[in-house]
């Protein structure tokens, strides 16, 4: 039998989740005994080659490329996780829901900020190759389907590869306590 | 006082007559959660988390008095679920952004959520437009987390006395407000704390300090919420 195949990638979200990923240690040498990577940034496989079994995703969905992938991820995998509260629920970017609409933002990034320098014309990019922002930021759920949630801001290292272990392995899912935390 | 007899979840307790069922449970060692609840303050009983199935109807235990005979359901099947849809209204309701909340890993409504192992709220996340009142010298006051417990406007200065937080609007536009030149002139670090402490949530933050246990040491990072009770209980 061959082995399952995971892609992860990462949308509005910091990589933190992928750092934890990392931080499963030297179980990582028992997981590539395990599975095969397809598109992840840890392989650096940039599109799909084949069918997934499992796709992990860090990040909630800010703007259009992100629906892209997310929706991608949704047709060439079996299995989808949201990885952390940004997936789960938009997390820090989605800060911007509830107070100011998508132009108050842009106005604030690209005019107003104190920071702001060099910007004589006034531009707010808005090129054809950018892609376009959302006017908020979305859980992944609300997206396409996704079949399980793992929180945390980053997920515990161990939640990830209990999940992962017992996906992969068809054992129980064994979640303690001390890993099931939101921040 | 009258002693008088309740059977909670199957066994038999001897009471005093008069006690909300949610203190002799915690006295006999049996954790029935609670939100709007704090020791010392009147029970007003507005969360629904103590729901329990006291005589066969739904009651919350924190202002239901215990009689005699009384039968008490503590943790069906049912109840659970009860809870833990309230839990999952609460953060699809509010701005729960736990990474960056001061009270993270001592907050009772995420605390609450780990005891119901919630990755994911089953309702849509409202976002809804809440503002951040930062004007006051003493304490910060985020409308985002606010889960409109009350504890805050109950927990009166004497017994008499009011508080210094009050609700304004009705409904669904309901919000705490403070007077904000009253708590300037009358709070020190020890008030300014105690109304943190008296908040479940992170709505009440003391300012100039935060974050001074290390993740992994605080209150809800090892045990979940109610566990000391439940170590309390006499076998």
């Amino acid at each position: 039998m061959s082995k399952p195949i995971v892609a992860t990638t990462s949308l509005a979200g910091c990589f933190g989740c992928h750092m934890s990923f990392l931080d499963i240690d030297e179980r990582i040498l028992d997981l590539i005994e395990l599975v095969e990577f397809n598109k992840s940034p840890i392989d650096d496989i940039k599109t799909f080659t084949k069918k997934c079994d499992i796709g992990i995703i860090e990040g909630g969905v800010c703007n259009s490329e992100n629906v892209h992938i997310l929706k991608e991820f949704r047709k060439n995998c079996k299995i989808l996780i949201s990885l952390g509260e940004c997936a789960i629920m938009g997390g820090l970017p989605a800060v911007r829901n509830n107070n100011a609409p998508i132009s108050e933002c842009l106005e604030e990034a690209y005019l107003n900020c104190v920071s702001v320098q060099a910007n004589d014309e006034k531009i707010i990019p808005n090129d054809d190759e950018l892609p376009m922002i959302l006017d908020k930021v979305y859980p992944c759920h609300e997206i396409v389907k996704i079949d399980y949630h793992l929180p945390g801001c980053a997920p515990r290292a161990d939640l990830i590869w209990n999940a992962l272990e017992a996906l992969v392995t068809g054992n129980e899912m064994d979640l303690p306590y001390e890993v099931i935390k939101f921040d | 006082m009258d002693k008088i007899l309740v059977r909670i979840n199957g066994k038999d307790y001897s009471a005093e007559a008069g006690k909300m069922v949610l203190d002799i449970a915690t006295e006999n060692g049996i954790y029935i959660p609670t939100l709007c609840h704090y020791e010392g303050i009147k029970p007003q009983g507005s969360c629904r988390m103590c729901t329990c199935m006291i005589d066969g109807r739904k009651m919350t235990a924190c202002t239901t008095p215990v009689t005699h005979r009384m039968v008490i359901e503590t943790q069906t099947k049912e109840l659970e679920e009860i809870r833990s849809t309230i839990v999952e209204l609460l953060f699809a309701e509010g701005n729960h952004f736990c990474p960056a909340c001061e009270r993270s890993g001592n907050c009772e409504l995420q605390a609450l959520a780990y005891r119901y192992k919630m990755m994911v709220p089953q309702f849509p996340f409202e976002f809804p437009n809440k503002q951040l009142d930062a004007k006051n010298s003493k304490i910060l006051i985020d409308h985002n987390r606010c889960i409109l417990c009350k504890r805050c406007i109950r927990r009166k200065k004497e017994p008499e006395n009011p508080t210094w937080f009050v609700f304004k609007g009705r409904g669904y536009k309901t919000q705490i407000a403070v007077d904000h030149e009253m708590i300037d002139k009358e709070f020190d670090d020890e008030l300014a704390q105690k109304a943190m402490d008296t908040c479940p949530v992170g709505a009440i933050i003391r300012k100039e300090k935060g974050y001074d246990v290390p993740i992994g040491e605080r209150k809800y990072d090892k045990d979940p919420i109610g566990s000391n009770i439940e170590k309390g209980a006499k076998l």
